[in-house]
């Protein structure tokens, strides 16, 4: 059973339809990296999967579970998906140990020693413990970016979704969240991210999907599309992509 | 020259349009002065004489006045003999609100320890319990009553007003009319509308035999007129907070109620500091208007004060006393508010 599966699925923007009939398998432990030029619906097509966006046609089903307009299904899928913004979305006024044991604790309903020993090992992880009593705005982008990934990884998700995580960083920062990503995926994590960094996707993805006007276009093995892009709007991507 | 203080020339005598503006504010405060002081302080009664006072009307005041009715002013028409209750309870009332202004405090057992002390104040002036006598609500007047009515008023109405900017905000489209009705309703009238209304209409919609004291129907009128405003305030700051925020507490599976307990709200109520409590200073000042219904506050205790026809020439000096009464709380709640604010702001960075 795929962990998610999109199935013909179609959403509008008031009447600017921004997804045309996609339709997307994901199997557990699978690295997806979507990538595409802007407005071609990437960033859409993972909104949907955590219900961030709402769908009107097809059918979107998360390790399992039929993701509908009700509140119970996605609460449901929800709880299993985790999401990276490219903005971080950080809460400002708790520090970082709080942003991180604010979820577990009032959504698992996980004790408050427990959620900071879960919290402090994610930090380890992610190499940032020793920041764990700052606010966010005393740390840097690429230290912020890594929070957001603890935060998400506490909640123990069977899903990642990244949506350009190192897009608003500055390049000297860019590595140390990549970094942070390889060594999840080693891990086995399924992950979709939505990215224009092509080294990340040919080091760690399993599949490429290009993404072009709300549509799949083409996905591929990271060698085959890089190397032989078929479609003619991703050797024209490519070429946009690759040659500074 | 030291960058970090600057020196007389380069702020207030600083070119030709800056040096001319400061001379003539500074020969204004002193024609002022000179005019004022003779008549405040240097040729002024100090003592309850009318004679002296009456002699030196046009050219002295008449400080006596605050010495002969201050008791008027200050406590209203309460009986004498019971004078200790609306002085214990205002002390309690201002401790309380004291204690509930400190941040470190603000935990939900305190809170409510404080909200209980106010409102045990409020029993103590009216009595009927206990053994202490029953005061008839007409009598509660002066500051302690103003003291009263704008506490209570902007406390209660914060609840209230928090409940209207969510219901606002709502996707819910029957609770986001309902208040936003209700809000516009009530911005639309002056407060002496509502309080006309809340005193005597209102006992019209209830059940014959039902007549709620006028002291709950006018509180009930301020509050209802507090909290709409307050909710306006309250909403921007909602508003402020970045969607990306919300977002990240939905993906974390975070519920409409936890993400407004614990990440909105919070928030929002940082960043309204400013314009919450000038919310609270207007409605300090907005009691005065429950004269209208015969409730003699801190002002129509005064004007009481005044309707004695000796006394009534030096009704200026009356009103300075009173002003001076209402800055010293209002610019009290300004202090808080600015030490607020720089509290918040280290934290926010």
């Amino acid at each position: 059973m795929p962990m998610i599966e999109f199935e013909n699925v179609s959403k509008w923007f008031g009447s600017f339809q921004v997804l045309t009939d996609v339709s997307l398998s994901v199997a557990q432990g699978e690295k997806i990296v979507v990538c595409g030029p802007s407005g071609s619906g990437k960033s859409t097509l993972i909104r949907c999967v955590n219900a961030l966006e709402p769908y009107q046609k097809g059918r979107i089903t998360v390790n399992g579970v039929h993701l509908t307009e009700d509140l119970k299904t996605i609460h449901q899928v929800r709880a299993q998906v985790g999401m990276v913004f490219q903005s971080f979305n950080l809460f400002p006024h708790l520090t970082i140990l709080d942003n991180l044991t604010l979820a577990p604790m009032h959504v698992r309903k996980v004790a408050k020693a427990d959620a900071e020993e879960r919290a402090m090992t994610q930090l380890h992880r992610v190499r940032i413990a020793e920041q764990a009593q700052k606010y966010p705005g005393q740390l840097s982008g690429g230290q912020q970016q890594r929070v957001a990934i603890a935060r998400a990884l506490c909640m123990e998700p069977q899903v990642l979704l990244f949506d350009e995580p190192t897009s608003a960083l500055d390049p000297e920062m860019v590595k140390e969240v990549l970094d942070v990503m390889v060594s999840l995926a080693q891990q086995g994590t399924t992950m979709i991210c939505v990215t224009h960094e092509m080294g990340f996707a040919r080091e760690v993805a399993d599949r490429v999907v290009f993404m072009d006007a709300g549509q799949i276009v083409e996905q591929n093995t990271p060698q085959e599309f890089f190397e032989r892009p078929q479609h003619p709007r991703a050797v024209d991507f490519l070429s946009k992509i690759l040659s500074h | 020259m030291n960058e970090t203080s600057l020196s007389w020339r380069q702020t207030l005598f600083n070119g030709k349009v800056n040096t001319l503006i400061t001379v003539s504010l500074l020969a204004s405060l002193v024609w002022f002065a000179w005019n004022f002081l003779p008549w405040a302080v240097f040729n002024a009664v100090f003592t309850a004489d009318l004679e002296a006072c009456r002699a030196a009307r046009g050219s002295g005041a008449c400080w006596g006045l605050i010495e002969e009715k201050w008791k008027l002013i200050v406590f209203g028409r309460y009986p004498f003999e019971e004078i200790w209750r609306p002085i214990v309870a205002s002390i309690m009332m201002l401790a309380a609100c004291l204690v509930m202004s400190q941040r470190q405090w603000w935990t939900p057992l305190i809170l409510f320890s404080a909200a209980g002390v106010i409102a045990l104040s409020v029993a103590l002036m009216i009595g009927g319990f206990a053994g202490l006598s029953s005061i008839p609500t007409e009598r509660l007047g002066g500051l302690a009553l103003t003291l009263l009515l704008a506490i209570v008023g902007n406390i209660l109405s914060l609840p209230l007003a928090v409940a209207l900017a969510l219901g606002r905000t709502s996707n819910l489209p029957f609770i986001r009319v309902v208040c936003s009705g209700f809000i516009e309703l009530v911005r639309g009238v002056p407060l002496i509308t509502v309080l006309f209304m809340a005193s005597f209409m209102f006992p019209l919609f209830l059940p014959s035999g039902m007549n709620p004291d006028v002291l709950l129907r006018v509180t009930g009128g301020l509050i209802l007129f507090s909290a709409a405003y307050q909710a306006e305030v309250i909403r921007g700051g909602i508003n402020s907070v970045p969607r990306g925020q919300i977002e990240a507490a939905q993906a974390l599976g975070m519920s409409y109620w936890l993400i407004q307990t614990k990440i909105v709200l919070p928030q929002a109520f940082r960043v309204v500091v400013p314009p919450l409590v000038n919310s609270f200073i207007a409605i300090f000042k907005d009691t005065s208007l429950v004269t209208i219904v015969s409730m003699f506050e801190l002002f129509g205790s005064l004007r009481l004060a005044l309707a004695d026809p000796q006394w009534r020439p030096f009704f200026i000096e009356g009103f300075i006393f009173v002003a001076l009464i209402y800055w010293v709380f209002c610019s009290a709640m300004s202090r808080y508010s600015r030490g607020l604010e720089r509290d918040f702001a280290v934290a926010r960075r």
